[in-house]
């Protein structure tokens, strides 16, 4: 393990916890981004603005590292555009597919201990790790 | 206004986490995924903190029929593990393994001016808009055709809705 930082990482695991228990606490939404941004596409009365406002939190939360603690924000891995582009669609639409991303499935819902979600996590991992062997230790790192 | 302000704040809580946590730095994320190469395990340590508090405020509201701002509380309410489920998390882990993102770490970065980060997140914001917008066409079309029959709507986050679309109004004498 080279760069292995479990007291950062636990703490902004901790502040991503706040944040969803806020939302669900006073707002009584789950905190999944996915679906959050999902419905912004075709808008609904009254179900607008906590979802805008909280992609502008994200946005200005993003603004504040980039002042404060710009590291956070380091690449250190080599991607072409249509790698990216490739990928970006696939996790935009394999989130929506599946109702829920990473916060949605993998915090909020597996802290309800719902199977779908931990399934859902498990699946994420394992493919994830597959693209991850398929780029890193058969492609050399580049795609 | 108050619960708006909420989802500002908590939005601005929720990035900071994820970069303090390292999930905004790809190289850490596809760190974490190599379980064949030189295994990064903090990303666990993001997962245990968040779940781990979030379970616990989940355990107080369990018995609350509205949040602390008399809102409907909106819980999932689909339990079967079912081939879009699977299929959907299988195609979100491999663009998650390829570029080392997924959703609130890609807009949280849009505001490094990244341009790589840029071409993920117009690509997902993509994503995302052509399966919302090829859910609401079909729901059209099925009300279009269910003119007097119940149909389910699924509202896209999981949540059924039962509704009455289409049926006739009670004629008038």
């Amino acid at each position: 393990m080279e760069h292995f930082t479990p007291f950062a990482s636990l703490i902004g695991g901790i502040l991503i916890g706040l944040s969803a228990s806020a939302m669900l606490v006073f707002n009584g939404k789950i905190a999944g981004i996915s679906g959050i941004v999902g419905g912004l596409v075709i808008p609904k009365a009254n179900d607008t603005a906590w979802r805008a406002a909280f992609v502008a939190g994200l946005l200005t939360g993003g603004f504040i590292l980039r002042l404060l603690a710009p590291q956070a924000f380091e690449f250190g891995i080599d991607r072409s555009g249509g790698a990216l582009a490739l990928a970006g669609f696939m996790v935009g639409f394999g989130a929506r597919v599946a109702n829920g991303c990473t916060s949605g499935h993998g915090v909020c819902g597996i802290s309800r201990f719902s199977p779908r979600s931990i399934v859902a996590t498990v699946i994420f991992i394992v493919a994830g790790a597959a693209g991850v062997y398929v780029v890193n230790h058969l492609l050399g790192g580049v795609i | 206004m108050k619960s708006t302000l909420v989802s500002f704040i908590s939005g601005v809580i929720f990035s900071m986490g994820l970069g303090i946590g390292g999930m905004t730095q790809p190289a850490k994320v596809i760190g974490f995924l190599d379980f064949t190469g030189a295994w990064d395990a903090s990303l666990a340590f993001v997962m245990l903190g968040a779940i781990g508090v979030h379970s616990l405020f989940y355990r107080m509201l369990r018995n609350r029929s509205s949040s602390r701002f008399s809102l409907a509380i909106s819980l999932p309410s689909r339990t079967e593990i079912d081939s879009r489920l699977i299929g959907g998390s299988v195609i979100f882990g491999i663009g998650w393994g390829i570029a080392g993102f997924c959703p609130g770490p890609a807009l949280t970065s849009l505001a490094s001016g990244n341009l790589s980060v840029t071409i993920f997140s117009v690509a997902m914001i993509a994503g995302i808009f052509v399966f919302d917008f090829i859910r609401v066409l079909l729901a059209r079309e099925v009300r279009a055709e269910n003119t007097s029959g119940e149909v389910t709507e699924d509202s896209g986050l999981g949540y059924s809705r039962r509704a009455n679309y289409g049926k006739r109004l009670p004629a008038r004498e």
